[in-house]
Protein backbone atom coordinates (compact mmCIF):
# COMPACT_ATOMS: atom_id res chain seq x y z
CA UNK A 1 0.00 0.00 0.00
CA UNK A 2 2.95 2.44 0.84
CA UNK A 3 4.78 0.73 -2.08
CA UNK A 4 2.26 2.29 -4.71
CA UNK A 5 1.47 5.42 -3.16
CA UNK A 6 2.72 8.27 -5.25
CA UNK A 7 6.09 9.00 -5.19
CA UNK A 8 5.45 13.32 -4.18
CA UNK A 9 2.74 12.43 -1.54
CA UNK A 10 5.37 9.95 0.05
CA UNK A 11 8.08 12.77 -0.05
CA UNK A 12 5.92 15.68 0.68
CA UNK A 13 5.38 13.51 3.85
CA UNK A 14 8.60 12.19 4.87
CA UNK A 15 9.81 15.79 4.87
CA UNK A 16 6.95 16.86 6.77
CA UNK A 17 7.54 14.17 9.53
CA UNK A 18 11.53 15.19 10.17
CA UNK A 19 10.63 18.51 10.17
CA UNK A 20 7.56 18.00 12.71
CA UNK A 21 10.49 16.11 14.53
CA UNK A 22 13.10 18.12 14.50
CA UNK A 23 10.78 20.96 15.65
CA UNK A 24 9.22 19.43 18.61
CA UNK A 25 11.20 20.75 21.93
CA UNK A 26 13.71 18.14 23.52
CA UNK A 27 11.50 17.57 26.78
CA UNK A 28 8.70 16.76 25.32
CA UNK A 29 8.71 12.90 25.60
CA UNK A 30 4.26 12.36 25.23
CA UNK A 31 5.17 13.51 21.59
CA UNK A 32 7.99 11.65 20.81
CA UNK A 33 6.46 8.32 21.79
CA UNK A 34 3.17 9.62 19.68
CA UNK A 35 5.67 10.14 16.30
CA UNK A 36 7.64 7.02 17.06
CA UNK A 37 3.46 5.66 16.70
CA UNK A 38 3.20 6.95 13.60
CA UNK A 39 6.37 6.13 12.09
CA UNK A 40 6.37 2.69 13.29
CA UNK A 41 2.31 2.14 12.08
CA UNK A 42 3.93 3.22 8.55
CA UNK A 43 6.53 0.72 8.57
CA UNK A 44 3.98 -2.17 9.33
CA UNK A 45 1.74 -0.53 7.01
CA UNK A 46 4.55 -0.51 4.29
CA UNK A 47 5.31 -4.79 4.88
CA UNK A 48 9.33 -3.84 4.93
CA UNK A 49 9.38 -5.07 8.50
CA UNK A 50 9.93 -3.04 11.77
CA UNK A 51 13.78 -5.60 12.19
CA UNK A 52 14.93 -4.17 8.43
CA UNK A 53 14.18 -0.47 9.48
CA UNK A 54 15.64 -0.64 12.51
CA UNK A 55 18.86 -2.29 11.25
CA UNK A 56 19.38 -0.08 8.53
CA UNK A 57 18.28 2.49 11.32
CA UNK A 58 21.89 1.32 12.91
CA UNK A 59 23.99 3.32 10.52
CA UNK A 60 22.83 6.77 11.89
CA UNK A 61 24.39 5.71 14.97
CA UNK A 62 27.49 7.09 14.88
CA UNK A 63 26.12 10.42 13.72
CA UNK A 64 24.73 10.63 17.33
CA UNK A 65 27.97 10.80 19.08
CA UNK A 66 28.99 14.12 17.70
CA UNK A 67 26.22 14.81 20.33
CA UNK A 68 27.76 13.65 23.60
CA UNK A 69 29.72 16.30 24.24
CA UNK A 70 25.83 18.14 25.59
CA UNK A 71 26.15 15.52 28.39
CA UNK A 72 29.31 17.51 29.85
CA UNK A 73 28.50 20.99 28.61
CA UNK A 74 24.69 21.41 29.69
CA UNK A 75 24.73 22.79 33.46
CA UNK A 76 22.18 21.27 35.94
CA UNK A 77 22.39 18.53 38.52
CA UNK A 78 24.98 16.59 38.81
CA UNK A 79 24.63 12.93 37.32
CA UNK A 80 28.25 11.57 37.56
CA UNK A 81 31.71 13.74 37.48
CA UNK A 82 35.62 12.23 37.34
CA UNK A 83 38.71 13.39 36.36
CA UNK A 84 40.42 13.19 32.82
CA UNK A 85 43.89 14.51 33.29
CA UNK A 86 43.44 17.75 34.28
CA UNK A 87 39.82 17.99 32.97
CA UNK A 88 37.44 17.61 35.29
CA UNK A 89 34.34 16.30 33.36
CA UNK A 90 30.74 16.89 34.85
CA UNK A 91 27.83 15.02 33.22
CA UNK A 92 24.17 16.69 34.50
CA UNK A 93 21.03 14.56 34.05
CA UNK A 94 19.40 17.72 31.73
CA UNK A 95 22.69 17.25 29.64
CA UNK A 96 21.47 13.68 29.18
CA UNK A 97 17.90 14.39 28.66
CA UNK A 98 19.46 16.70 25.65
CA UNK A 99 21.65 13.84 24.63
CA UNK A 100 18.43 11.48 24.46
CA UNK A 101 16.10 13.69 22.72
CA UNK A 102 18.82 14.72 19.98
CA UNK A 103 19.88 10.82 19.80
CA UNK A 104 15.94 10.27 19.43
CA UNK A 105 15.13 12.80 17.15
CA UNK A 106 17.36 11.52 14.66
CA UNK A 107 16.46 7.92 15.19
CA UNK A 108 12.96 9.20 14.03
CA UNK A 109 14.24 11.02 11.26
CA UNK A 110 16.34 8.08 9.81
CA UNK A 111 13.63 6.10 9.98
CA UNK A 112 10.94 8.42 7.94
CA UNK A 113 14.13 8.68 5.66
CA UNK A 114 14.66 4.52 4.66
CA UNK A 115 11.21 4.03 4.83
CA UNK A 116 10.83 6.90 2.26
CA UNK A 117 14.03 5.13 0.15
CA UNK A 118 12.93 1.48 0.75
CA UNK A 119 9.47 1.97 -1.02
CA UNK A 120 10.00 4.04 -3.33
CA UNK A 121 11.98 3.62 -6.80
CA UNK A 122 14.59 6.04 -7.43
CA UNK A 123 13.90 7.50 -10.43
CA UNK A 124 10.41 8.35 -9.13
CA UNK A 125 11.82 9.83 -6.23
CA UNK A 126 13.69 12.45 -8.45
CA UNK A 127 10.73 13.35 -10.53
CA UNK A 128 8.85 13.80 -7.13
CA UNK A 129 11.76 15.82 -6.17
CA UNK A 130 11.41 18.17 -9.08
CA UNK A 131 7.82 18.05 -8.86
CA UNK A 132 8.09 20.10 -5.53
CA UNK A 133 10.61 22.44 -6.96
CA UNK A 134 13.62 21.25 -5.73
CA UNK A 135 16.02 23.25 -7.47
CA UNK A 136 16.59 21.26 -10.82
CA UNK A 137 19.97 21.48 -10.14
CA UNK A 138 20.47 19.86 -7.17
CA UNK A 139 18.20 16.77 -8.49
CA UNK A 140 20.14 16.36 -11.55
CA UNK A 141 23.35 15.88 -8.95
CA UNK A 142 21.46 13.80 -7.25
CA UNK A 143 20.07 11.54 -10.04
CA UNK A 144 23.91 11.32 -11.41
CA UNK A 145 25.10 10.69 -8.21
CA UNK A 146 22.61 7.52 -7.69
CA UNK A 147 23.52 6.44 -11.42
CA UNK A 148 27.47 6.77 -10.81
CA UNK A 149 28.01 5.28 -7.26
CA UNK A 150 27.66 1.96 -8.76
CA UNK A 151 30.00 2.56 -10.79
CA UNK A 152 32.29 3.66 -8.78
CA UNK A 153 31.71 0.84 -6.31
CA UNK A 154 32.26 -1.37 -9.28
CA UNK A 155 35.61 -0.14 -10.26
CA UNK A 156 36.29 0.14 -6.73
CA UNK A 157 35.77 -3.60 -6.48
CA UNK A 158 37.84 -4.10 -9.76
CA UNK A 159 41.23 -2.39 -7.83
CA UNK A 160 40.75 -4.31 -5.10
CA UNK A 161 40.69 -7.27 -6.60
CA UNK A 162 43.58 -6.26 -8.71
CA UNK A 163 45.45 -5.92 -5.33
CA UNK A 164 44.41 -9.14 -4.22
CA UNK A 165 45.91 -11.05 -7.04
CA UNK A 166 49.49 -9.23 -6.64
CA UNK A 167 49.50 -9.71 -2.75
CA UNK A 168 51.94 -12.78 -2.43
CA UNK A 169 54.22 -14.48 -0.57
CA UNK A 170 58.05 -15.11 -1.52
CA UNK A 171 59.52 -18.16 -2.44
CA UNK A 172 62.47 -16.71 0.05
CA UNK A 173 61.46 -17.44 3.74
CA UNK A 174 62.78 -14.77 5.30
CA UNK A 175 60.30 -12.33 4.29
CA UNK A 176 57.28 -11.05 5.75
CA UNK A 177 54.53 -10.30 3.25
CA UNK A 178 52.44 -7.72 3.75
CA UNK A 179 55.45 -5.66 4.77
CA UNK A 180 53.91 -2.92 7.51
CA UNK A 181 50.88 -0.91 7.70
CA UNK A 182 52.57 2.49 7.04
CA UNK A 183 53.35 1.18 3.42
CA UNK A 184 50.03 -0.93 3.09
CA UNK A 185 48.30 2.62 4.19
CA UNK A 186 50.05 4.46 1.39
CA UNK A 187 48.87 1.84 -1.44
CA UNK A 188 45.34 2.37 -0.26
CA UNK A 189 45.76 6.04 -0.22
CA UNK A 190 47.26 6.04 -3.65
CA UNK A 191 44.19 3.84 -5.15
CA UNK A 192 41.60 5.97 -3.34
CA UNK A 193 43.67 8.56 -5.28
CA UNK A 194 43.32 7.25 -8.54
CA UNK A 195 39.93 6.71 -8.23
CA UNK A 196 39.22 9.92 -7.57
CA UNK A 197 40.92 10.81 -10.60
CA UNK A 198 39.17 8.84 -12.76
CA UNK A 199 35.61 10.00 -11.10
CA UNK A 200 37.11 13.13 -12.05
CA UNK A 201 37.99 12.08 -15.75
CA UNK A 202 34.59 10.38 -16.16
CA UNK A 203 32.47 13.11 -14.89
CA UNK A 204 34.42 14.90 -17.70
CA UNK A 205 33.41 12.69 -20.68
CA UNK A 206 29.74 12.23 -19.36
CA UNK A 207 29.78 16.18 -19.72
CA UNK A 208 31.36 15.78 -23.12
CA UNK A 209 28.31 12.71 -23.98
CA UNK A 210 25.47 15.01 -22.58
CA UNK A 211 26.64 17.78 -24.55
CA UNK A 212 27.11 15.67 -27.44
CA UNK A 213 23.44 14.81 -27.15
CA UNK A 214 21.99 18.97 -26.90
CA UNK A 215 22.46 19.07 -22.83
CA UNK A 216 22.22 23.27 -22.34
CA UNK A 217 22.16 23.13 -18.45
CA UNK A 218 18.56 22.43 -18.30
CA UNK A 219 16.93 18.84 -17.71
CA UNK A 220 13.60 18.55 -18.72
CA UNK A 221 11.25 16.20 -17.73
CA UNK A 222 7.78 14.78 -18.60
CA UNK A 223 5.31 16.43 -16.94
CA UNK A 224 3.63 14.22 -13.76
CA UNK A 225 -0.34 13.58 -14.05
CA UNK A 226 -1.81 15.78 -10.99
CA UNK A 227 -2.35 13.86 -8.00
CA UNK A 228 -5.72 12.48 -7.63
CA UNK A 229 -8.57 12.95 -4.87
CA UNK A 230 -7.49 9.98 -2.84
CA UNK A 231 -3.79 10.97 -2.85
CA UNK A 232 -4.97 14.75 -1.71
CA UNK A 233 -6.90 13.11 0.81
CA UNK A 234 -3.66 11.09 2.37
CA UNK A 235 -1.70 13.94 1.64
CA UNK A 236 -4.32 16.00 3.77
CA UNK A 237 -4.49 13.93 6.62
CA UNK A 238 -1.22 13.56 7.33
CA UNK A 239 -0.07 16.76 7.56
CA UNK A 240 -3.10 17.16 10.36
CA UNK A 241 -1.50 14.53 12.44
CA UNK A 242 1.74 16.31 11.86
CA UNK A 243 0.41 19.79 13.17
CA UNK A 244 -1.75 17.96 15.42
CA UNK A 245 1.46 16.58 17.01
CA UNK A 246 3.58 20.58 16.77
CA UNK A 247 0.76 21.58 18.28
CA UNK A 248 0.38 19.04 21.18
CA UNK A 249 4.83 19.75 21.60
CA UNK A 250 4.04 23.51 22.22
CA UNK A 251 0.98 23.24 24.39
CA UNK A 252 1.91 20.25 26.21
CA UNK B 1 57.37 -33.01 -12.46
CA UNK B 2 53.80 -31.16 -11.57
CA UNK B 3 51.45 -29.92 -14.52
CA UNK B 4 51.18 -25.69 -14.28
CA UNK B 5 47.23 -25.89 -14.28
CA UNK B 6 45.19 -28.38 -13.89
CA UNK B 7 41.52 -28.41 -13.34
CA UNK B 8 38.99 -30.90 -12.64
CA UNK B 9 35.06 -31.04 -12.78
CA UNK B 10 34.92 -27.40 -11.97
CA UNK B 11 31.60 -26.10 -11.94
CA UNK B 12 30.47 -22.51 -10.41
CA UNK B 13 28.00 -20.18 -10.09
CA UNK B 14 27.50 -16.49 -9.21
CA UNK B 15 25.94 -15.70 -5.73
CA UNK B 16 22.64 -14.17 -7.75
CA UNK B 17 22.43 -18.02 -8.87
CA UNK B 18 23.57 -17.24 -12.35
CA UNK B 19 25.42 -20.46 -13.70
CA UNK B 20 29.38 -19.61 -14.97
CA UNK B 21 31.29 -22.70 -15.21
CA UNK B 22 29.96 -26.40 -15.82
CA UNK B 23 32.43 -29.29 -15.34
CA UNK B 24 34.94 -27.44 -16.76
CA UNK B 25 38.33 -30.32 -16.62
CA UNK B 26 41.83 -29.04 -18.27
CA UNK B 27 45.60 -29.81 -17.90
CA UNK B 28 48.14 -27.17 -19.05
CA UNK B 29 51.65 -28.95 -19.40
CA UNK B 30 54.70 -26.30 -18.11
CA UNK B 31 56.29 -24.03 -21.07
CA UNK B 32 52.62 -24.49 -23.38
CA UNK B 33 50.60 -21.48 -24.46
CA UNK B 34 47.05 -22.42 -24.78
CA UNK B 35 44.34 -19.85 -26.00
CA UNK B 36 41.14 -19.61 -24.50
CA UNK B 37 38.89 -18.57 -27.57
CA UNK B 38 34.45 -17.92 -26.87
CA UNK B 39 31.82 -15.44 -27.38
CA UNK B 40 30.92 -12.82 -24.49
CA UNK B 41 29.74 -14.35 -21.34
CA UNK B 42 31.09 -17.88 -22.06
CA UNK B 43 33.17 -17.93 -18.60
CA UNK B 44 36.85 -17.02 -19.92
CA UNK B 45 37.03 -14.73 -17.27
CA UNK B 46 35.56 -16.95 -14.36
CA UNK B 47 37.93 -19.30 -15.14
CA UNK B 48 40.78 -17.69 -15.10
CA UNK B 49 39.50 -15.59 -11.94
CA UNK B 50 39.97 -18.85 -10.08
CA UNK B 51 43.43 -19.49 -10.91
CA UNK B 52 44.34 -17.76 -8.23
CA UNK B 53 41.33 -17.97 -6.04
CA UNK B 54 40.15 -14.90 -6.23
CA UNK B 55 36.98 -17.62 -7.01
CA UNK B 56 36.05 -20.53 -5.54
CA UNK B 57 33.83 -22.62 -6.93
CA UNK B 58 32.97 -26.65 -6.75
CA UNK B 59 35.70 -29.04 -8.11
CA UNK B 60 39.81 -28.90 -7.51
CA UNK B 61 42.23 -26.53 -9.13
CA UNK B 62 45.67 -26.90 -8.82
CA UNK B 63 48.38 -24.92 -10.10
CA UNK B 64 51.84 -25.44 -10.30
CA UNK B 65 51.38 -28.13 -7.95
CA UNK B 66 49.82 -26.27 -5.28
CA UNK B 67 45.87 -26.62 -4.42
CA UNK B 68 43.93 -23.88 -4.64
CA UNK B 69 41.23 -24.19 -1.97
CA UNK B 70 44.30 -24.57 0.49
CA UNK B 71 43.71 -20.98 1.70
CA UNK B 72 47.50 -21.33 3.45
CA UNK B 73 48.50 -21.54 -0.19
CA UNK B 74 46.66 -18.65 -1.65
CA UNK B 75 49.49 -16.18 -1.38
CA UNK B 76 52.17 -18.50 -2.95
CA UNK B 77 49.48 -19.13 -5.98
CA UNK B 78 48.89 -15.50 -6.55
CA UNK B 79 53.21 -15.17 -6.54
CA UNK B 80 53.14 -17.92 -8.97
CA UNK B 81 49.86 -17.21 -11.34
CA UNK B 82 50.47 -13.05 -12.88
CA UNK B 83 47.19 -12.49 -13.70
CA UNK B 84 46.59 -9.38 -16.26
CA UNK B 85 42.96 -7.98 -15.93
CA UNK B 86 41.74 -6.84 -19.03
CA UNK B 87 41.70 -3.34 -18.31
CA UNK B 88 45.06 -1.61 -17.86
CA UNK B 89 43.39 0.88 -15.47
CA UNK B 90 42.30 -1.89 -12.88
CA UNK B 91 45.53 -3.34 -13.17
CA UNK B 92 47.35 -0.03 -12.24
CA UNK B 93 46.33 1.10 -9.58
CA UNK B 94 48.98 3.37 -7.84
CA UNK B 95 50.19 7.11 -8.71
CA UNK B 96 53.45 5.93 -10.77
CA UNK B 97 54.74 3.08 -12.61
CA UNK B 98 57.46 2.84 -10.09
CA UNK B 99 54.92 1.80 -7.52
CA UNK B 100 52.88 -0.16 -9.49
CA UNK B 101 55.48 -2.35 -10.74
CA UNK B 102 56.80 -2.54 -7.40
CA UNK B 103 53.58 -3.58 -5.59
CA UNK B 104 54.43 -7.02 -5.75
CA UNK B 105 57.75 -7.94 -4.42
CA UNK B 106 57.53 -4.98 -1.58
CA UNK B 107 54.50 -6.62 -0.62
CA UNK B 108 56.07 -9.94 -0.53
CA UNK B 109 58.51 -8.22 2.06
CA UNK B 110 61.62 -8.13 -0.67
CA UNK B 111 64.41 -5.93 0.56
CA UNK B 112 64.48 -2.48 -1.60
CA UNK B 113 67.51 -3.74 -3.42
CA UNK B 114 65.71 -7.21 -4.74
CA UNK B 115 62.42 -4.91 -5.83
CA UNK B 116 64.31 -2.27 -7.39
CA UNK B 117 66.42 -5.12 -9.42
CA UNK B 118 62.65 -6.85 -10.37
CA UNK B 119 61.27 -3.63 -11.30
CA UNK B 120 63.86 -2.99 -13.98
CA UNK B 121 64.09 -6.19 -14.87
CA UNK B 122 60.24 -6.60 -15.24
CA UNK B 123 60.37 -2.81 -17.02
CA UNK B 124 63.20 -3.72 -19.47
CA UNK B 125 61.41 -7.34 -20.37
CA UNK B 126 58.33 -4.93 -21.85
CA UNK B 127 60.54 -2.69 -23.14
CA UNK B 128 59.68 0.12 -21.15
CA UNK B 129 62.27 1.54 -18.76
CA UNK B 130 62.03 4.79 -19.41
CA UNK B 131 58.35 5.09 -18.23
CA UNK B 132 60.20 3.97 -14.79
CA UNK B 133 58.47 7.37 -13.24
CA UNK B 134 55.99 8.28 -15.34
CA UNK B 135 52.25 8.86 -14.38
CA UNK B 136 50.61 5.47 -14.86
CA UNK B 137 47.39 8.21 -15.11
CA UNK B 138 48.34 9.63 -18.43
CA UNK B 139 49.82 6.56 -20.35
CA UNK B 140 48.47 5.59 -23.56
CA UNK B 141 46.64 2.55 -23.89
CA UNK B 142 49.18 0.51 -25.03
CA UNK B 143 51.64 1.59 -22.37
CA UNK B 144 49.42 0.71 -19.61
CA UNK B 145 48.89 -2.61 -21.41
CA UNK B 146 52.84 -3.51 -21.07
CA UNK B 147 53.23 -1.40 -17.80
CA UNK B 148 50.06 -4.23 -16.35
CA UNK B 149 52.33 -6.90 -17.97
CA UNK B 150 55.08 -6.28 -16.35
CA UNK B 151 53.29 -5.77 -12.51
CA UNK B 152 53.42 -9.10 -12.57
CA UNK B 153 56.67 -9.99 -13.99
CA UNK B 154 58.17 -8.29 -11.05
CA UNK B 155 56.86 -11.28 -8.74
CA UNK B 156 58.60 -13.65 -11.45
CA UNK B 157 55.96 -15.69 -12.01
CA UNK B 158 55.61 -19.26 -13.77
CA UNK B 159 52.58 -18.75 -15.49
CA UNK B 160 51.12 -15.59 -17.19
CA UNK B 161 47.22 -15.32 -17.42
CA UNK B 162 45.83 -12.81 -20.13
CA UNK B 163 42.11 -11.35 -20.05
CA UNK B 164 41.92 -9.80 -23.87
CA UNK B 165 45.43 -8.76 -24.01
CA UNK B 166 45.05 -7.00 -27.33
CA UNK B 167 41.14 -5.39 -27.05
CA UNK B 168 41.48 -1.55 -27.65
CA UNK B 169 44.99 -1.35 -29.07
CA UNK B 170 45.99 0.13 -32.30
CA UNK B 171 47.77 -2.53 -34.58
CA UNK B 172 51.21 -1.42 -33.80
CA UNK B 173 50.69 -1.75 -29.99
CA UNK B 174 49.20 -5.11 -30.92
CA UNK B 175 52.04 -6.38 -33.13
CA UNK B 176 54.33 -5.11 -30.43
CA UNK B 177 52.77 -6.97 -28.05
CA UNK B 178 52.47 -9.93 -29.97
CA UNK B 179 55.71 -9.98 -30.48
CA UNK B 180 56.42 -9.31 -26.47
CA UNK B 181 54.85 -12.83 -25.65
CA UNK B 182 56.04 -14.50 -28.13
CA UNK B 183 59.72 -13.98 -26.56
CA UNK B 184 58.75 -14.78 -23.33
CA UNK B 185 59.17 -18.24 -21.95
CA UNK B 186 56.51 -18.35 -19.30
CA UNK B 187 53.71 -20.48 -19.35
CA UNK B 188 50.36 -18.76 -21.10
CA UNK B 189 46.91 -19.43 -20.66
CA UNK B 190 45.16 -16.05 -22.76
CA UNK B 191 41.58 -14.69 -22.98
CA UNK B 192 40.75 -13.37 -26.39
CA UNK B 193 38.77 -12.73 -29.43
CA UNK B 194 41.96 -11.98 -31.56
CA UNK B 195 41.97 -14.73 -33.57
CA UNK B 196 44.97 -13.29 -35.53
CA UNK B 197 46.68 -13.49 -32.08
CA UNK B 198 45.56 -17.16 -31.60
CA UNK B 199 46.63 -18.06 -34.87
CA UNK B 200 50.52 -16.57 -34.61
CA UNK B 201 51.27 -17.30 -30.74
CA UNK B 202 49.19 -20.39 -29.79
CA UNK B 203 49.65 -24.12 -30.80
CA UNK B 204 46.84 -24.97 -28.68
CA UNK B 205 43.73 -23.67 -28.67
CA UNK B 206 40.32 -24.41 -25.86
CA UNK B 207 36.90 -22.58 -26.88
CA UNK B 208 34.21 -22.45 -24.09
CA UNK B 209 30.54 -21.50 -24.61
CA UNK B 210 28.06 -21.04 -21.96
CA UNK B 211 30.26 -22.36 -19.43
CA UNK B 212 31.33 -25.45 -20.62
CA UNK B 213 34.70 -26.27 -22.59
CA UNK B 214 33.13 -27.17 -26.14
CA UNK B 215 36.96 -28.26 -28.15
CA UNK B 216 40.22 -28.50 -26.73
CA UNK B 217 43.12 -29.14 -29.26
CA UNK B 218 45.29 -28.02 -31.71
CA UNK B 219 44.94 -24.21 -33.33
CA UNK B 220 45.74 -24.89 -36.64
CA UNK B 221 42.76 -28.05 -36.89
CA UNK B 222 40.16 -26.16 -35.13
CA UNK B 223 40.60 -22.75 -36.07
CA UNK B 224 39.69 -24.12 -39.95
CA UNK B 225 36.84 -25.72 -38.47
CA UNK B 226 34.45 -23.27 -39.91
CA UNK B 227 31.60 -25.34 -38.66
CA UNK B 228 32.39 -25.63 -35.10
CA UNK B 229 33.73 -21.74 -34.78
CA UNK B 230 30.15 -20.48 -36.28
CA UNK B 231 28.35 -23.10 -33.74
CA UNK B 232 30.24 -21.03 -30.91
CA UNK B 233 29.34 -17.10 -32.40
CA UNK B 234 33.12 -17.15 -33.59
CA UNK B 235 34.99 -16.59 -36.92
CA UNK B 236 38.00 -18.09 -38.34
CA UNK B 237 40.80 -15.61 -39.32
CA UNK B 238 40.92 -14.46 -42.91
Amino acid sequence: MIHTLDARVKFLLAIGFILTTSLTPGERWPVFILLLAVILSVEVLSELGILFVWRRALLALPFVLAALPLLFTTTGNTLFEFYMGKWHLMASWEGLERFASIAMKSWLSVQAAILLASCTPFPELLAAMRAVRIPRLLVAIFGLMWRYLFVLVDEAMRLMRARAARSSTSDQTATRPGRDIAWRARVTGGMAGNLFLRAFDRSDRIYMAMLARGYDGEIRSTPLYPLTAQERLVLTVGFLILLLLLTLAYLL
Amino acid sequence: MHHSIEIDHLTFAYPDGHPALDDVSLIIQPGEKVALIGPNGAGKSTLILHLNGILTGKGFVRVCGLDVSQPGNLNRIRAMVGLVFQSPDDQLFSPTVYDDVAFGPLYQGLPLEEVNQRVTDALNAVRMSAYIQRVSHHLSVGEKKRIAISTVLSMNPEVLVLDEPTAGLDPRARRSLINLLHEMPLTMLVSTHDMHLVRDLFPRMIIMDEGRIVADGQTEQLLYNTALLEQHGLEAPC
